[in-house]
């Protein structure tokens, strides 16, 4: 039997809670356990990590890196949507 | 270093023919110059692909080769806690060959056809793994020495141009501080033990010095494709710059340990503040590259041992994935 490649997952991890998972890398495994197991060898030999998500690299929808610039250009000229946008009088204090 | 700057024949801007176009590359150029990070993703020159593929998986396989020496003294460590600390280490490396497999897999090239090239002789390893560990001393010596040396290439490796690599070393570099102390501390406790422990711990020395300065490649001069790699920000200090930094922060190291590095021209020069040393032999760097080092043949034939045991593993794993899935589904 010729052998087949594992698949490839993508490993994101919590360091603590109150944060939000954060991409680590990628490690292969035939299935999801195997997947979360390796990824805790992996990633979190020093307790870098409360929680662990893996999901199979193809099963990831990205953006295109070469039509980034048309892809993101609608938010490019709204100004009005950062707060400095606005001239409110300095004596108003804080705001 | 764990890559050595070698066989970089292929980094020359050679061009895919007509897809790259002068205002590709100078764009590419630009974003490297104004120090962004490249993305897998991101359009890049197929030299720098090719160029970054090939270093990134040399320093996996050196990785996963090099767990073999230490993986030597694991059951015969002085003391459970020796024991369970060099476990650790080797444990490591096998961790660093990963995070370093993953992020060229970002590039394009799978994992098994990696390891494929590892075991058919076709790719490279840096030449320090094919040295013997003769004594307990040397798994001291390696910590202290290699891992040191490889610190030393790997801290600049973080702010390489590759994000997916950088990140990878950002990781590496967080463990290897351990690898470099666990060494040191091992020798420090040899030369304070009796005088057959600190003769064991000067041979260490006298065995693995030379060999830990080769790890940073050729001399400039012998380097003709570093140019481009500093280019392109994948190397950013010259193997002879690092290898000077490596020599004047261990000679002290070696002082305090009442050791003596084996080399009689070693010299602290006031002039320049740095050590002066003698003369590499360079003959011995490229036989053990060529695959006539103590150890080559060894290490090849226990990596492929290992994977031709585990191939039963791997393949009953993949049929009850199957299965699984298959049940699942019904
Ligand atoms: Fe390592
Ligand atoms: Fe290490």
């Amino acid at each position: 039997m010729t052998e087949k490649n594992w698949p490839l997952y993508e490993v994101f991890i919590r360091s603590k809670s109150g944060l939000s998972h954060r991409h680590a890398g990628s490690i292969h495994a035939t299935d999801d356990q195997m997947a979360l197991d390796n990824a805790r060898d992996t990633y979190t030999r020093r307790n870098e990590g409360v929680s662990i998500w893996v999901v199979r690299s193809s099963q990831i929808v990205a953006s295109d890196p070469a039509e980034f610039a048309a892809f993101f250009e609608p938010a490019k000229d709204k100004i009005y949507r950062h707060p400095t946008f606005y001239d409110i009088p300095e004596d108003v204090g804080n705001m | 270093m764990y890559t050595q700057g070698l066989d970089q024949a292929g980094s020359k801007p050679r061009r895919r023919d007509g897809l790259e176009t002068d205002a590709q590359l100078a764009a590419f150029q630009a974003r490297i110059d104004a120090d962004e990070k490249i993305e897998a993703k991101d359009w890049m020159p197929e030299a720098y692909r090719r160029t970054l593929v090939r270093q990134i998986s040399q320093h996996a396989h050196s990785e996963i080769i090099g767990m073999q020496p230490e993986g030597n003294w694991l059951t015969r460590a002085p003391t459970l806690r020796r024991k369970a600390i060099l476990l650790a280490k080797v444990q490591d490396e096998a961790g660093h060959g990963l995070y370093l497999y993953s992020a060229a897999e970002t590039l394009g090239v799978s994992r098994d056809q990696m390891v494929r090239d590892l075991l058919d002789g076709k790719a490279k390893y840096s030449s320090i793994f094919n040295y013997p560990t003769l004594t307990w001393a040397d798994i001291g010596a390696i910590g202290w020495l290699v891992d040191g040396a490889a610190i030393m290439n790997q801290i600049p490796l973080c702010r390489c141009s590759f994000g997916p690599y950088a990140r990878a070393m950002v990781r590496v570099c967080k463990e290897e501080s351990f690898h470099q102390r666990q060494g040191y501390e091992i020798m420090l406790t040899l030369v304070r033990g009796n005088a057959k422990q600190k003769a064991m711990a000067q041979d260490a020395i006298n065995r693995w010095w030379w060999p830990s300065l080769m790890m940073f490649g050729p001399n400039d001069e012998d380097s003709p494709h570093s140019a481009q790699s500093m280019k392109w920000k994948i190397k950013r200090f010259s193997n002879d710059a690092l290898r000077q930094k490596f020599i004047d922060a261990t000679v002290p190291q070696a002082e305090f340990l009442g050791l003596k590095m084996p080399d009689d021209k070693l010299e602290f020069d006031e002039q320049t503040g740095h050590y002066r040393f003698g003369e590499i032999n360079w003959q011995e760097f490229y036989d053990v590259l060529a695959g006539n080092g103590p150890c080559n043949r060894q290490r090849m034939a226990t990596r492929q041992q290992a994977q031709a045991d585990g191939a039963w593993v791997r393949e009953a794993a993949s049929v009850y994935a199957e299965k699984q899935a298959a049940r699942n589904a019904a």
